[in-house]
């Protein structure tokens, strides 16, 4: 054999023991190659038709889940409702004989959870889902810009398919945003203590009272209201018409001043949560259930955190969001993918209506949204396991209250996403205060800094304000970024102004900002819990007299101020 | 040489957006000399069928992700994604879940 011979047989040899020795000798095997290895992801294997279901080892597959589960037609819809049931019973927010608002878009993941829910009451008793439903459709098509007859023809489609399911249902229009009352911004505490215990104790009453009234008939409406399948509400989109052109008019035209793409859409989505939650409240719903799938709440993650949302992940993504305070959140539909959704729907012949939305047909890079859509889903292609691990994380977010707000009440609420204020009124350490300040300060008026003070009577509504037209619209425009979170603030500095938002806004940020200003003023007149005998020296040296009476008087009444 | 072909060529979930509309479509393959695959009819369909935006539905050599297709109601990661041929009076289901939620 010849020495080049000799030296191949050699190191081929060595090559075929170095494979044979554990990884930890990998950085060895390194040096024998002559270049730098190229970096692929590993190839996912690609399951074949000749593989059987995973499941049941029998029926043929016909969808494949996650990175290479084949599943038949009958498992793939057990494994389905499983799910979904899986969801809502591990975490233990509804209780039986709850109502329930179903937010429904018309699109397939609300649609999938609106059948869901229809199949799961019509179960047995043993599994029946044991609340009390009701549907909202929310008319947005102002906002997208559709015609008036386009609008009427989807309405009709939304209806045929609302009146199928038998539940009470509600149609209305974004417009309606523009007769909003203050109140829908306000945080309303909630009525029961959701405990574990509670819930327990909730659910053996509830089956023992089945039992004693016989068993059969299902979990229906509460006594007193009419049977679902004749109860229809008052739709004002009904026969007659439309929302007036004027409200219209003033939606598109508060849609269209919007600069980016990115700000109408928070800004939609915003005002569609009130408009819902507040249907809830007076209809007496104490839940809302939305549609958001797993791929869905993936790509909002990350968005989000792109908005400056990254203090309210937990709220925006998690399984339940109790900002809205009497009103809760709840998202069932949070662990299926939008594969699965669409196999689902395709499958066993879920209804859905199309409708355009805000954001059809725009390119890759129109907004963030967009953006973070098309790289999450693009990403998923290469690596399968993206939007769970995604998914997984979000699962462990926790909703802790800020540093220093251990003990009493957290602090002011954002205006429009009602999360609590993530900005430090008093920020002068960071670029982003030192910057908001400034902007405040540099407002031309004959203000120094005070917020408006108010001339008529504190108390509801009637925030008039006596000044000038030029000074009360800064007024305004200031007034309303002062109580806003950070990624709301961002938002509304795309609208180049404030005026064509609802009034409902303009309303609650002048009734708040009045509230600040009289808490601030009457602050020293308070008698705090922890009150030393030094008080009463704290007053005012013009006028200890009055603040030793008020206080003498508070403490013979018994009421503070 | 593959004979021409009759197959059923559906689309759903908003992506019939980009073919005016139109959900179903019965179209004839004429024959060529390779047979017909996904790839091919997703050339085609982009020739053919597609009126506008071609780079929402079709990304490189495949579909956008994001967009499900089912060939006689089977997902074609069963059956070979882009490489499954095309049988006659096959069924095949392009669905957008972009779009709604």
């Amino acid at each position: 054999m010849t020495a080049p011979a000799l030296r191949n047989v050699i190191s081929a040899r060595r090559l075929s023991i170095i494979a044979d020795l554990p990884c930890t000798s990998m950085c060895q095997a390194g040096e024998d190659y002559s270049g730098p290895v190229q970096r692929e992801p590993p190839p996912v294997p690609r399951p074949g038709r000749e593989q059987k279901c995973v499941k049941c080892a029998e029926g043929l597959p016909v969808v494949v889940i996650r990175a290479g589960d084949a599943f038949c037609r009958d498992c793939f819809k057990t494994f389905y409702v499983h799910k979904f049931r899986a969801m809502l019973g591990k975490n233990r927010l509804i209780f039986p004989g709850e109502k329930v608002l179903l937010a429904w878009s018309g699109g397939p993941s609300s649609s999938s959870m609106v059948w869901q829910v229809l199949e799961g009451l019509s179960q047995d008793s043993a599994k029946r889902l044991r609340f009390v439903p009701g549907i909202i459709y929310v008319d947005e098509g102002a906002a997208c810009g559709q015609s008036l007859k386009d609008r009427v023809k989807t309405l009709a489609e939304v209806k045929l398919i609302l009146q199928k399911t038998g539940f009470p249902w509600h149609v209305v229009a974004l417009e309606e945003v523009f007769s909003l009352p203050p109140s829908v911004l306000g945080c309303a505490s909630p009525e029961s203590a959701g405990t574990e215990e509670a819930y327990k104790t909730a659910v053996d009453s509830f089956l023992q009272q089945q039992h004693v009234l016989g068993g059969e008939g299902y979990a229906g409406p509460v006594q007193g209201e009419d049977p679902p399948h004749l109860f229809h509400s008052q739709d004002p989109l009904g026969m007659a018409g439309f929302p007036g052109a004027a409200q219209t008019e003033a939606l598109s035209k508060l849609f269209d001043s919007i600069k980016t793409l990115t700000a109408k859409e928070e800004l939609l989505q915003t005002l569609r949560t009130h408009l819902i939650v507040h249907v809830a409240r007076t209809h007496g719903y104490c839940k809302v259930m939305t549609g958001e799938s797993c791929t869905r709440l993936a790509i909002k993650l990350m968005t989000n955190l792109a908005l400056g949302r990254g203090a309210f992940l937990a709220w925006d993504t998690g399984f339940s969001d109790e900002r809205h305070g009497d009103v809760v959140l709840v998202r069932p539909m949070r662990d299926h993918t939008l594969k699965e959704v669409a196999f689902y729907n395709h499958l066993f012949g879920v209804p859905s209506v199309f409708t355009p939305a805000i954001d059809t047909k725009a390119p890759e890079k129109a907004s963030i949204h967009r953006l973070m859509e098309a790289f999450i889903l693009r990403l998923q292609t290469l690596f399968p396991s993206t939007v769970s691990t995604v998914y997984r994380t979000s699962e462990k977010l926790v909703k802790a209250p800020r540093e220093g707000c251990v003990t009493g009440p957290t602090g002011p609420n954002c205006l429009l996403c009602m999360c609590t204020l993530d900005i430090d009124t008093a920020d002068s350490a960071t670029a982003f205060g030192a910057q908001s300040s400034s902007h405040l300060s540099q407002m031309p008026s004959a203000k120094t800094g005070v917020p408006t003070p108010p001339c008529c009577d504190t108390g509801e509504g009637q925030a008039q304000s006596c000044h000038g037209g030029v000074g009360r619209r800064v007024d305004v425009q200031a007034c309303i970024i002062e109580q806003l979170c950070y990624s709301c603030r961002v938002n509304m500095k795309d609208l180049p102004s404030l005026d064509p938002l609802p009034p409902y806004v303009l309303a609650e940020a002048q009734l708040r900002s009045q509230r600040a200003w009289v808490s601030q003023e009457i602050q020293e007149y308070l008698i705090t819990d922890d009150g030393e005998e030094e008080e009463g020296s704290r007053a005012e040296p013009g006028d200890p007299q009055s603040c030793k009476a008020i206080k003498k008087e508070g403490e013979n009444i018994g009421i503070g101020l | 040489m593959a004979a021409p072909l009759c197959v059923e060529v559906e689309f759903g979930g908003g992506a019939e957006l980009l073919f005016d509309g139109v959900k179903k479509h019965q179209v004839t393959l004429p024959g060529q000399e390779g047979p017909w695959d996904i790839r091919n009819l997703l050339v085609w369909i982009k020739k053919n069928l597609l009126k506008e935006r071609p780079e929402l539905f079709i990304q490189g050599e495949s579909v956008r992700p994001g967009i499900l297709v089912l060939i006689n109601d089977a997902d074609w990661e069963l059956l070979g994604e882009l490489d499954y041929q095309l049988q006659d009076q096959d069924s095949i289901l392009f669905i957008s879940t972009l779009h709604g939620g």
